[in-house]
């Protein structure tokens, strides 16, 4: 009895010093992973996390961390849930992070008026809030290398070239599949104002975060309105359950195209049938690079790795890779313009604005081919580059499409409107205080 | 020894029938306060405040929100979440629409809001019970969060779905928004709980408490002895409604700061009722213990290994914290299924034998 009680006691005083207290690291670079190995959305999650993880690992291992100070790397488990998401942030925030991925729109958009506070950048990669691209009204947020309105423009584009131009879409019949949350409802202005412009028709079919594997009623609708396009915006369950829909209704999957989320193991799921499904994508699919080669021999070999064997060089492995890579530039960005070595949230935030990667660099870093070039600048924190078209061969995924070009003037001044509404929403929201680094 | 009541003179029907009556429990609650007030402010860190306590507190009234239903008046309801989400939404649209007025004062007015929607969805409860109604409720939350993702006027028409929280003040300080600080929060969130906890005391322990407990043990018995089951049953579902509106509007401006439609999920609802029933229904110390076993226990088994010093996975931490709370709640389940509040009110009685049971 009195054992137990002592034991108790010691439990609940580790618990109160956990709370009351935090170590700190002096000499390392802290940089906090928000991922999801649980939860509905951990099919999508892991690899994230795995590749994210692993690729800052290999710098730690290989060059003992960016520019001689190593990394501390901290994963905390957010379930993809923005109550744990924002508990995270707090848990991290007096370790004095340089900036964070939360990896979810819905715990990027509490975080957005945050960062300004606490000084602590936001790198929402290809997610998050379309109008933080504009870095005058959100200095704080990136997300670079595109918004979901310029994917939604690239995948009309994409349709428009297989009709033979933007006039041909007029009279198509297009339907817009998505998670019926922040993330896929964000393109529907967009998808409204080109529908309109190039005379087309727009069917929705949201879906539920709670009803993402059981879409039968949304594609019984598909079936019935048999739209000439499907176009994609899941996550998670999400998607093998509407590649598998979309078998069951034998919709052509030549004709199903995604935003960038679906993995190898999502389409795989669906069997032989979802040969020619499409997705969007801006980097490789395949592990034929440097920087993975040297993944496998520093880290995976190591045993440092979560990930199993086969996974290295899929492409959301790959995708967490590029998320790191960006960070970890950023990180000698920033280390290059202020000359220091231990880097803070707001240098490493002077860092993501003045990143320049250009073929050199990538090839520098073993990413040669991997992914094409971004600049980010003061004004633009997004990038909006090209991504390309890739088509599912039955065991891998190989690109199909030329790069295009998102459709920028119809983009930019939704972005711009929607910056200006944003801030006006949310009044009084900060102007802009922080300084401008040239090209560095 | 030190907790019993001899030499303790009442000289005083009121003193008598107090809810402390004995002076260990005044002294106790006075402790309680201080510590809520002074101590925990003063020297946790802005993870305890932000991430354990201000979440503790607005989950502790919703809790209460729904012992009222569900403990006192014996109504089931799984659509907590979703009169929480009305709340939150009524809260949002008043303080865009008028953002000059306080917010403290719109965070109380939003619970109005949802108190009629509350009795708008109790009146099926007139006709059904138990796991009946828990259905009927049920259509609640799904209607309700319907609305939340559908209705584009409920949030402003944001091209994100979501609702943000815009910087308000309270005599000059901010108190939601980014730049509020945790302690400021924590102060409107305490005060809030105070005060409605204060309300639901008095509430519960009256005339109307009673009646809800005569419906609860039996409606018919209760019918009988004068009391009108319409009236008690949609005063249940006004009141219940009112306090999860308060806590939803303060889970949004309070706590999160921006929502989603789901943030307000059938999840949610369970979760309140768990809390309700390993707390202990029919009580108001339970919905505080419900709280804390259920939301600020995890977070804190979460911290647990990086504090003994073991290198986990996040997700294994994840796993382990799901496994030990599951645990957790099916022991205190078996040792007492009458929840944590029966525990509670064991542990004083026998501290009143101690040191000489008889």
């Amino acid at each position: 009895m009195r054992r137990t009680t002592w034991r108790s006691i010691a439990a609940a005083a580790a618990l109160g010093a956990s709370c009351l207290g935090m170590a700190q690291a002096a000499d390392t670079i802290f940089v906090p992973l928000f991922t999801y190995r649980t939860g509905p959305f951990a099919g999508s999650g892991i690899f994230i996390a795995d590749g994210m993880h692993d690729y800052l690992t290999l710098l730690n291992e290989r060059d003992g961390g960016i520019g001689g100070v190593k990394i501390a790397v901290e994963e905390c488990e957010t379930g993809y849930d923005t109550k744990k998401g924002l508990e995270c942030y707090e848990a991290v925030k007096p370790k004095g992070p340089v900036l964070v991925n939360p990896w979810s729109t819905g715990i990027t958009l509490p975080l957005i008026p945050r960062a300004a506070v606490d000084k602590i950048p936001v790198l929402s990669m290809a997610y998050g809030l379309s109008a933080s691209a504009r870095g005058n009204v959100f200095p704080w947020i990136f997300n670079p290398p595109d918004t979901y309105w310029d994917g939604m423009s690239q995948i009309l584009k994409y349709i428009a070239g297989q009709e033979g131009g933007l006039d041909k879409l007029k009279g198509k019949k297009l339907g817009y599949i998505y998670l019926d949350a922040g993330f896929g409802k964000e393109p529907l202005p967009l998808l409204d104002q080109l529908a309109k412009d190039y005379g087309f028709e727009v069917k929705l079919y949201p879906v539920a975060a709670s009803e993402m594997q059981n879409q039968s009623a949304q594609w019984l609708n598909v079936r019935r309105d048999r739209p000439d396009y499907m176009i994609m915006y899941g996550w998670g369950a999400l998607q093998p359950t509407a590649i598998k829909e979309a078998l069951r209704i034998n919709y052509p999957m030549q004709k199903f195209i995604s935003i960038w989320w679906p993995s190898e193991d999502d389409v795989r799921s669906a069997g032989e049938g979802a040969k020619g499904f499409k997705t969007l994508n801006w980097h490789a699919a395949s592990g034929d690079f440097p920087v993975i080669a040297d993944i496998r021999k520093y880290v995976v070999d190591k045993g440092l790795s979560q990930s199993p064997k086969d996974k290295i060089g899929t492409v959301i492995y790959n995708r967490g890779v590029y998320n790191s890579m960006l960070i970890a530039e950023a990180i000698r960005n920033a280390q290059k313009i202020t000359g220091k070595a231990v880097v803070t949230g707001e240098d490493v935030r002077r860092g993501l604005e003045s990143l320049d990667l250009d073929a050199a660099r990538l090839k520098a870093i073993g990413m040669e081919g991997f992914a094409g070039p971004i600049k980010l600048s003061c004004t633009d924190h997004n990038g909006h580059r090209p991504t390309f078209v890739q088509e599912w061969d039955g065991n891998k995924f190989v690109k199909v499409s030329e790069l295009i070009e998102p459709l920028s003037e119809k983009v930019e001044p939704l972005l711009e409107a929607d910056a200006k509404a944003y801030a006006e929403k949310n009044a009084p929201w900060p102007a802009r205080s922080e300084g401008c680094d040239a090209k560095s | 020894m030190l907790y019993r009541e001899a030499g303790e003179f009442k000289a005083s029907y009121a003193a008598d029938q107090a809810i402390f009556p004995i002076r260990q429990e005044r002294s106790g609650l006075a402790i309680i306060l201080a510590i809520a007030l002074i101590v925990l402010p003063a020297l946790g860190n802005d993870f305890l405040i932000t991430s354990v306590l201000v979440p503790f507190y607005v989950l502790a009234l919703a809790t209460i929100g729904l012992n009222i239903l569900t403990g006192y008046a014996g109504l089931v309801s799984l659509g907590s979440a979703g009169f929480m989400g009305v709340g939150a939404y009524a809260c949002y649209k008043l303080s865009s629409l008028f953002p000059e007025i306080n917010i403290v004062v719109w965070i109380f007015a939003s619970g109005f809001f949802a108190c009629a929607v509350g009795v708008l969805f109790g009146l099926p409860s007139l006709r059904i019970k138990g796991f009946y109604l828990a259905v009927a409720t049920l259509a609640a939350q799904f209607f309700l969060q319907w609305c939340f993702v559908r209705v584009g006027w409920l949030y402003n028409y944001n091209p994100s779905g979501a609702i943000e929280v815009p910087v308000h003040t309270l005599f000059g300080w901010p108190v939601t928004g980014a730049s509020a600080t945790p302690r400021t929060r924590y102060y409107v969130c305490l005060f809030i709980l105070i005060v409605m906890t204060w309300v639901a005391s008095n509430l519960v322990h009256g005339r109307i408490g009673r009646m809800w407990m005569a419906v609860r043990d039996m409606d018919i018995a209760a019918e009988l002895i004068g009391i009108r089951l319409l009236h008690a049953k949609l005063l249940a579902f006004a009141v219940s409604s009112f306090y999860m509106g308060v806590a939803g509007a303060m889970m949004v401006f309070l706590w999160l700061g921006a929502a989603e439609p789901e943030a307000f999920n059938i999840n949610l609802s369970f979760l309140l009722l768990f809390m309700v029933i390993i707390g202990g229904l029919g009580s108001l110390i339970g919905a505080f213990f419900g709280a804390a076993l259920i939301h600020a226990l995890p977070i804190l088994l979460r911290t647990l290994p990086a504090a003994l010093g073991l290198d986990l996975g996040s997700a294994t931490i994840e796993h382990l914290t799901f496994m030990v709370t599951g645990g957790l709640i099916i022991f205190f389940l078996i040792a007492e299924p009458l929840g944590l509040a029966r525990l509670w009110q064991i542990a004083k009685q026998k501290l009143r034998m101690w040191p000489f049971p008889y």
